[in-house]
């Protein structure tokens, strides 16, 4: 079911072509209240309910997300999506419906070991400017550390946090939040 | 709210500096019932038309938005008089003023080194009851000075009546973006305490983080991503000069002085991910670790003995503050209880309190923790995105980031929290306060 899903989303942002971001879930979505964020028990359960409802959204205008894509390293079908993983807040794990986005990467770069890659860890605007280094750079290592286990060399590898410095998108709502809370892949010239 | 009183009237600083036309618009959205009440009397006479610029109101408009004084409306100003000897003190006392500052300007002709026009400012301040003068001084400035003149005299009255040092002639540092997703820019902007005379300081199409100042006033360390790797510099204000301090891979972020202007705490990360907190020599270059912990520990800030850190860490779960001592055996101590958030500490100049971000009903807001009892803690503002608190060099004043219609503002609270007012640039957005020492 999950895969399935997973596959039409697929095949949709091959379609499009241009495919650029992760459109936000249908349905409005609840904003956690972050006091009790630290609490909430691992909730990848309710990540897949999310994945059920996504739908693309070409958002015009925000194309610099995928520039450089002339660095994919000649990784097929240089969408953004296939190189960007999106996290749920004030958490590090990664969500099992980008197991895939994190194999294709891995075999991508353990073939061709000279590749290297850069893990840019972001976070949503709430909180702190230099606690939320910390937590971009924690999805950063979780990104480096799941890519390490299937196989990617470690020098292949480098970290860098922008927090909330560096938005995909401008705004102060729950769909803006979550398409900033990400690791972008940007695979070095 | 019975001892809160609104104050309409809205200060707009016009000067621009060459290098930047965004100025900075001041609004008291909440003033004190109790701030004092002031006539303060135009200085310029009639034979100084050419003034370019009217000393006696920068002085109003400083004591206003300080929260503390009530000025006179311009419309109120009965009679104009330029000295002691001039002052019916009577009708002022039935307009209600506690105190009056009068002063007049004397041109003294065109300064051959410079070429502008020179003023000799004289003011007097007076107590209306008693009829006490209580300042008189002669301050000579040229045209490009006469701002500053008005800031020391503000500083000045403020000093005499309140006890409390003054800091309206002290500078802020803070963040500008502008521009748009993709193509945006980040300024470093020094401006004075009101917003006036803003200056870049350096200019990035990559993020610009975290301006600290040193403790003489004359650098400023930041971080910059130029190169989108993350990376620390020192740079010195007047040359411009700038020296790359820490760009090891990964962190190297949050940079904070030491009282002796010789070392930077700082926080890195080990090639795990793992940040902690660090302290630099910047002479030697001799890096000491402080922390470590498998936790998020950063945003130092010292003691001002230099012995000890505050900072954030999330090794309890969700981000608390604490203090250690650099002593090698020293641990750290949790300084914060209440609420699952609590980030960002910056130390009151008399180190009484810390003013912090927390977290209240879902929303960021400015903070301080009384360092006396330990516990008592006040929450100052009322935003939703509060964050970046920074104190007066004089404790009387925060000023932070906030947000107004999605923008982002700086906003300044007395440490008591009675005052509140905004600072709203004309242009992008504005974050990262950080004010000057004296």
């Amino acid at each position: 079911m999950e895969i399935s899903m997973k596959r039409i989303v697929s095949i949709t942002l091959l379609m499009a072509g241009i495919a650029l971001l992760w459109g936000c879930p249908k349905k409005p979505t609840v904003i956690q209240p972050p006091s009790s964020a630290s609490k909430i028990p691992q909730s990848s359960g309710n990540n897949a309910a999310d994945g059920a409802s996504t739908s693309m959204t070409p958002l015009g205008g925000d194309g610099s997300n995928s520039a450089g894509a002339d660095g994919m390293g000649g990784m097929k079908g240089g969408a953004l999506a296939n190189r960007v993983i999106y996290f749920d807040f004030d958490k590090s794990d990664i969500k099992p419906e980008y197991a895939e986005v994190i194999a294709m990467n891995a075999r991508n770069l353990s073939s061709k070991p000279a590749l290297k890659v850069k893990l840019e860890g972001n976070t949503d605007e709430r909180g702190t400017r230099e606690y939320n280094i910390g937590l971009g750079e924690r999805r950063a290592q979780a990104v480096r550390r799941a890519l390490m286990l299937q196989g990617v060399a470690e020098n292949q590898l480098n970290t860098v946090s922008f927090g909330a410095e560096r938005p995909a998108i401008e705004g102060d709502d729950e769909a803006a939040w979550a398409k900033n809370r990400r690791v972008e892949l940007d695979y070095l010239p | 709210m019975k001892n809160l009183l609104k104050f309409s009237s809205i200060v707009v600083i016009l000067l621009l500096s060459q290098q930047t036309r965004a100025e900075l618009v001041v609004e008291i959205t909440r003033g004190q019932s109790e701030a004092i009440p002031i006539a303060v009397i135009p200085f310029a006479s009639a034979e100084v038309t050419n003034a370019s610029f009217d000393v006696a109101k920068l002085v109003s408009a400083d004591l206003t938005r300080s929260g503390r004084f009530k000025t006179l409306e311009h419309r109120d100003i009965i009679e104009e008089p330029h000295a002691g000897s001039n002052i019916v003190f009577d009708s002022w006392r039935r307009l209600g003023n506690d105190y009056i500052l009068v002063g007049s300007m004397q041109p003294q002709g065109v300064s051959q080194a410079v070429g502008q026009e020179r003023y000799n400012i004289t003011f007097e301040l007076y107590n209306v009851l008693t009829r006490q003068r209580l300042l008189g001084y002669q301050i000579s400035a040229n045209n490009a000075g006469l701002r500053s003149a008005g800031h020391q005299v503000a500083d000045m009255v403020f000093e005499k009546i309140l006890g409390i040092r003054g800091a309206f002639s002290s500078h802020i540092a803070y963040i500008s973006v502008l521009g748009h997703l993709p193509l945006k820019t980040y300024r470093l902007i020094v401006a004075d305490a009101d917003g006036a005379n803003p200056r870049v300081v350096m200019q990035s199409n990559e993020p610009l983080m975290s301006p600290a100042w040193s403790p003489d006033g004359q650098s400023l360390a930041y971080v910059s991503f130029e190169g989108r790797l993350a990376s620390i510099y020192v740079q010195q204000l007047k040359s411009g000069e700038r020296h790359l301090v820490s760009a090891r891979a990964g962190v190297n972020q949050a940079p904070a002085w030491s009282p002796d202007g010789k070392k930077l705490a700082l926080t890195l990360s080990t090639r795990s991910g793992n940040l902690d907190v660090y302290v630099l020599n910047l002479e030697t270059k001799m890096l000491t670790r402080i922390t470590d912990d498998p936790a998020i520990d950063t945003e130092p800030q010292w003691s001002k003995d230099g012995q000890s850190l505050y900072f954030t860490s999330d090794r309890a779960g969700g981000p608390q503050i604490y203090r250690i001592g650099l002593g090698a055996n020293d641990r750290p101590h949790r300084l914060t209880f209440q609420g699952s958030y609590n980030a960002r500490p910056r130390l009151s100049p008399d180190e009484s309190q810390l003013a912090f971000v927390t977290q209240e009903e879902g929303s960021y807001r400015i903070a301080t923790l009384d360092l006396r009892s330990g516990s008592v803690v006040q929450v100052l503002s009322k935003g939703h995105f509060d964050v970046s608190p920074s104190y007066a060099p004089n404790g009387a004043v925060i000023i932070y980031a906030s947000r107004d219609h999605g923008r982002g503002v700086l906003a300044l609270a007395s440490a008591d929290g009675h005052v509140q007012q905004r600072l709203v640039s004309s242009e992008g957005e504005v974050q990262e306060p950080a004010w000057a020492p004296f």
